[in-house]
This record gives C-alpha cells, structure tokens and sequence, in this order.
C-alpha cells in the first residue's frame, strides 16, 4: 500500500471559515502566506495581530491567532501600545492602502522611525475596497475610480505615495520590502519576503513593513485573471519591486 | 508614611504608579506637562513603560493596544488633547477595556488658553465620542483626593472594565500641598483578566473588538455596556456635604478647585451670619442625581446655586435633579478666570436680597 | 501519483488556478456550489504533476496537493 503524503495544505494559522473577499482577491493569498509563515517560524501560539478598516476589517475571523481590531488607520498606534508591554509576543498589523497611507499616514511614519519591533503587512491595490472603489493614495495617474471617474488628476490629487520609499527615508533601521502576488513566482518571492520580516520580529530585531501590490478585480471593473496582468503591466511599473531597506548586516 | 509636599501633576502621576499602572502613553500639552515630565524619570526606576507618542491620536490607540495586555495604563492630557482621545474611548469602551486618563482641564473651546477650566464636563460625562457609551468620571478638589480618586479609578477601570476619567483643572495640576501615599495599595479582589490577549497557546483566539455586524448582537453589547453603567450609578455615586443643615438659605452645587473656593466664601458668609450649604459632587458619571435632589428638597432651601468654571455644564445635571422643586440659578467665570471667594460671597448675597419672585436659572 | 483535492466550499469560481496550472488540466465546471460559483475542477488526473501552483495561487486555500509514492519537490516554498 502506497504511501499519501500531503505536499499542500490549508495552514493550521487560517480558520476553516470562508472569507468574505471576493473571488479573486489576493487578500486571501496573503492571508494564507502569512498563516504559513506563523506557523513555519513557530510562532503561531504566540502571536496578535491588529485588523484594520477597509475589506480586511473580519481578518479577525481568518487567523488562528489572537486578534486586536483597530480603529481606521491606528493599527501601528495599537501595535506600539501592545508590543511595548508584551516584548515577548509577536505583532503584526495588516493594512490596506487607506488605511495605511492615508488615514493612517502619521502612525506608521512613527511606529516606523521609533523603530517598533513589530511587522506590517501592507496591501496596495492601489483604492480603496470595502467603500466601494474610492481613489486611494496609491491609485494611479488616470487610474478611474469613484471619485476620480474621469481618471485620477494629478494636478489636483498630486502623484501616487510609494509607501516603502518614504519610509525607507528614515534613519532608524527597518526592513522594507516590497513584492507582488499576481503569479505564482511573485507569491512564492512574496512569502520569502514575509518569512523574513517575521524572523526579524522573533529576532527582536527591528520594525519591518512588506509592502503587497494587490489585486481588486471588482472595483478594477476587470476580472481576477485580467486584474493580474493590468497589475504586472501597470502597478509594478510605478511601484518597483525589491528589498528598499535592511538592518546592518543582512546579505 | 510621610508627607511629601507635591505639585499636583507630579502627585497624581506617581498615584498612578502606586496602583500599579506603570505603563504610559503622553503627549505633551500645558497644562499638563509636568505629568509626563516626572514620569519620563521616574518609570524607569520602576521598570514600566514610557512613551511619548506622535499625536494624542496615538496615545489614545496606544492605550487600546496596551490594554489588550490586560495590565494597567494610562495617560494625562488636557482639553484638546482630550478631543483628539475621542475616538479610542469610544473604541476602548465598545470593546470592554479598562483605562485611565487624566484630564487637566483649560480654557475652551478650540485653542482656548492655557489657565483653569471646567468645560469639559459635558465631554467627559455625556460621551464625547460616538455611541452609547459613558465614561467613569472622578473630581477631586484636593491633592490629596486627587492621589486618592486616582488610584480609585484604576481599580474602578478594571471592575468595569471601562475606561475612567480624572478631571482636574489647571489649578489642580499646577498648585503644591502636601500628600500621602499609602504604604502598598489595598484594593478588593477583582476577577482574572481572561480577556486579554496573551496569545492562542491551548485555548482558542480571542478577539478585542468594538465590531458587531449583526445589528442583534450590537445591541446586546449596548445593553451589556448599560448594564455595567447602571451598575456604576447604584455603587459608584460619590459626593461629600459642607455645613449643609436646617439654616441654610442657600445650597451651592460646585466640583473640583472651584468647589474649594466656594468652601473659603460659605465659610465667611458663616462669620457674616449667612448659613449656606454645599453640596459637592466627586463622581460627576454617575452623578448623585437622587442625593442632591434630597438635599435641596429641604425646606430651608430656597436657591440652589450651581458654580462651575464654564458657561454652565453639570447646570443641566443640576436641574435634572432638582426637577423644577426648587429654582436654580448659575455663576460662573470662563476664559480661564478663577472665581475669588469674594465673587463667590457677593453672588451668594445678590441671591439673598433680592425681593422679586424666585428667578429661574440663567439658562432658561 | 500526484492529486489534488478541491474545496468546493471555499472556492470561489475566480479562475486563477485554471491559469496558472502549468499542465494546463484544469477549467471550471457547468454546475454551481452552494454559494453560487462555478467551481474548478481537474479534467486529466494523469498530467499532474503535483506542482503545487494551482494550490499557491488559490486565493482561498481551497486547494490541497497529495502525492502517493515517491515525490520530487520542484521548488522551495
């Protein structure tokens, strides 16, 4: 009798409970990444992470782990209050484009360069999705959404915020990265990524963002499969891939 | 155990720590500053936590993630930074979470100034964020209450779990006298904190939340939330009464500083033969509506007159109690001005000669 | 023999792993799930080659990827 093994699974760090997001959206692949990852390094039972406002607002429901829900933009705020006084747990915030770059603008700037030793996950879509497809921070010239119908006008709204860029402007030390998952190799590179700034927390090391080029395929208007291509023809154009800034000492 | 002679800031700072609390978020505002000041040296010799934050937007957030820890935390601020922690008592309480913030009120509203202030009682007793939600609300008008009701709090915030409010005003903060802490601080037993997040090791993921989608299951956390409020009004009425009894013509309702000055002016009315009384609220949420509507149902009483440092705010509490038995009148100075006994007295006597028909308050 | 196993529960109908399987052996069926959505669904068990990709992509962790025998990893992940 042939042996089964199981080479793919749901992670143990995800719920069985099917997520809201809609079909297509890569929420539910970063969700799993760093479900894996959590358990991969370990640190699953010890964990909290800090939900958001904006279509990841119920991540609560998705992880097996213990769970904060912030108000719109504060997660990092809550993250520092959290992490200050438990050192021994492990931190995350997972936060949308508005969330993070807009609202949220001045608390991750902060958490950022006071050099908190927790990691976030940031999902750029480039608009905002739980509201029902506003221009975000991180929406593209001429980029239609619903309050920029007529494509967004940079003269007016001035020209998309590269969140990694700017943090990576600070002195204090950080790990920035910033990666896709609109195909399989940019999700596997994605959970390396992720894998990384996770082991840096355990180390106790430093603050680390992974800055996530999404998917929205209903607010996009397109569907899932043509949502991936407009990602990798436009988004990763005018936001690059890459590791922007690491700790001393890091190959 | 001695007694140490303190600013105000610095005294309920370190009533704090006595309590436990050694984990602080702050932001610098006047005129609370000197809070922070002492804690920044003196939290390390206690091992707790310090730090100052960006915007008292993320103080207020700070606190909802610290306790989530389920330790003890706090913060102190003054009226606009107080507006700004809207959002997390809001937050904090629709989530179940204990906290303290002191509130050294100034002068409003906007940018006001920077001198003593009793306006913002409506925002620390009505809400002042959004929802059905109160907060626990103490005045001290002595240092020495101020230390007292301050490690109250902590003990309330945590009994409640719900966030609790010191309001001072900058005289509060600002003045020195003498002040004692007791030896270790005895509290009765509160129940495990096995809502904190500690992490899904052997037990299932908890989450600390204020999110109800359902609308049945939000309105069972807004009847659970007016459970504990309604709790808070049967056992958490403070008040004290000063030279209240059969001759008094007159019944001032005053809290805070503002409180001990009406005390100086009731006091040489008393050498000028003048019997007044003062009914003096410490829990202004929950406020001692049935108490002070006994008091002035006495039939000595001809006037109750409400002093507060604003333009007339618990006023409307007071009226509420009276429910129209007696008439109510109102003084008060804003701005930052601090009434002098002398005003206080002069007040007091207008309402006494005056031979027209009882008027109703100011507010009318 | 590489498998896999398919959630029908949580899939979703978005077709990202249809694209994404390199053997090119999966597509979407005629019939809906509970919830409404055409689900994905093997249609030449031979060709797998238990990749794991569709399972990657798979924004729903709907996908499970089993092998009988001996197994060759393509790729770290």
């Amino acid at each position: 009798m042939q042996d089964t093994n199981t080479t793919f699974a749901r992670p143990e760090g995800l719920t069985d409970v099917v997520t809201h997001y809609c079909p297509g959206c890569t929420h539910g692949v970063i969700h799993r990444l760093v479900a894996e990852v959590l358990v991969e390094l370990g640190l699953r039972e010890r964990t909290v992470g800090v939900a958001p406002v904006g279509c990841s607002v119920l991540a609560y429901n998705y992880f097996n782990t213990d769970f904060l829900e912030s108000p719109h933009g504060r997660a990092p705020a809550l993250a520092t209050g959290f992490k200050r006084l438990r050192p021994d747990m492990i931190v995350f915030t997972y936060q949308g484009d508005g969330d993070l770059a807009s609202i949220g603008m001045a608390e991750i700037i902060h958490a950022a360069n006071r050099g908190e030793k927790f990691t976030t996950i940031f999902v750029n879509n480039a608009i905002y999705g739980m509201t029902g497809g506003q221009m975000a921070p991180t929406t593209l010239p001429g980029q239609v959404t619903s309050t920029c119908p007529f494509g967004r006008d940079t003269q007016v709204t001035g020209m998309p915020i590269r969140v990694v860029e700017l943090l990576s402007s600070l002195v204090t030390p950080s790990y920035l990265e910033r990666v896709a998952v609109h195909s399989p190799a940019h999700i596997v590179r994605a959970k390396q990524a992720i894998k990384k700034a996770f082991a840096l927390q355990k180390e106790g090391r430093c603050f680390s963002l992974i800055e996530v080029l999404s998917t929205c395929p209903t607010n996009w208007g397109i569907t899932p499969t043509e949502a991936t291509q407009w990602l990798d023809a436009n988004l990763k154009a005018y936001f690059p891939l890459g590791v922007f800034k690491q700790p001393e000492g890091m190959k | 155990m001695a007694k140490i002679l303190m600013k105000g800031n610095e005294a309920i700072a370190e009533a704090a720590l006595r309590a436990g609390a050694t984990n602080y978020f702050c932001y610098p505002i006047t005129p609370q500053t000197e809070v922070a000041e002492y804690l920044a040296k003196r939290m390390p010799e206690v091992g707790g936590v310090f730090l100052q934050a960006e915007s008292e937007i993320a103080v207020g957030n700070m606190l909802f993630g610290a306790a989530s820890t389920g330790k003890r935390v706090f913060t102190s601020s003054s009226s606009p930074g107080i507006s700004l922690m809207q959002e997390s008592l809001s937050y904090m309480a629709g989530a179940h979470l204990p906290c303290v913030i002191l509130n050294i009120m100034r002068g409003g509203p906007g940018l006001g100034g920077i001198l003593p202030a009793q306006s913002d009682y409506f925002q620390a007793t009505k809400g002042g964020g959004h929802g059905d939600y109160r907060v626990l609300v103490l005045a001290p008008s002595t240092l020495q209450e101020a230390v007292d009701l301050t490690m109250l709090a902590f003990h309330l915030a945590d009994k409640y779990r719900n966030p609790a409010m010191i309001i001072g005003d900058g005289m509060t903060g600002q003045m020195m006298e003498p002040v004692e802490f007791p030896e270790s601080f005895v509290e009765s037993e509160l129940p495990a904190k096995t809502w904190a997040a500690t992490g899904a090791s052997g037990r299932k993921p908890l989450v600390i939340k204020s999110l109800f989608l359902d609308p049945l299951a939000l309105e069972q956390n807004n009847i659970a939330l007016k459970e504990k409020y309604d709790q808070m009004q049967r056992e958490e009425v403070r008040f004290e009464l000063y030279k209240i009894n059969a001759k008094n013509r007159i019944l001032i309702v005053s809290y805070g500083t503002m409180a001990r000055i009406c005390q100086t002016a009731i006091d040489a009315l008393e050498g000028e033969g003048i019997s007044v009384g003062l009914f003096r609220p410490i829990s202004v949420f929950p406020f001692p509506h049935s108490q002070l509507r006994e008091e002035i149902s006495r039939a000595n009483v001809e006037t109750v007159l409400t002093i507060e440092m604003s333009m007339g705010q618990m006023l409307e509490d007071v009226e509420r109690a009276v429910a129209e038995r007696k008439p109510v009148r109102f003084f008060g100075r804003t701005g930052g001005i601090v009434p002098s006994p002398e005003e206080v007295m002069e007040e007091t006597r207008k309402l006494l000669d005056t031979k027209a028909a009882p008027r109703r308050s100011r507010k009318a | 023999m590489p498998g896999i196993v398919i959630d029908k529960n949580h899939c979703k109908g978005c077709e990202l792993c249809v694209k994404a399987c390199p053997q090119k052996i999966l597509s979407m069926s005629r019939e809906i799930t509970l919830r409404g959505y055409f689900y994905a669904q093997m249609h030449d068990r031979s060709r797998c080659i238990g990749c794991r990709i569709c399972a990657i992509t798979c924004p729903d962790a709907a996908i499970s990827v089993h092998h009988h025998g001996q197994m060759y990893v393509l790729f770290e992940y």
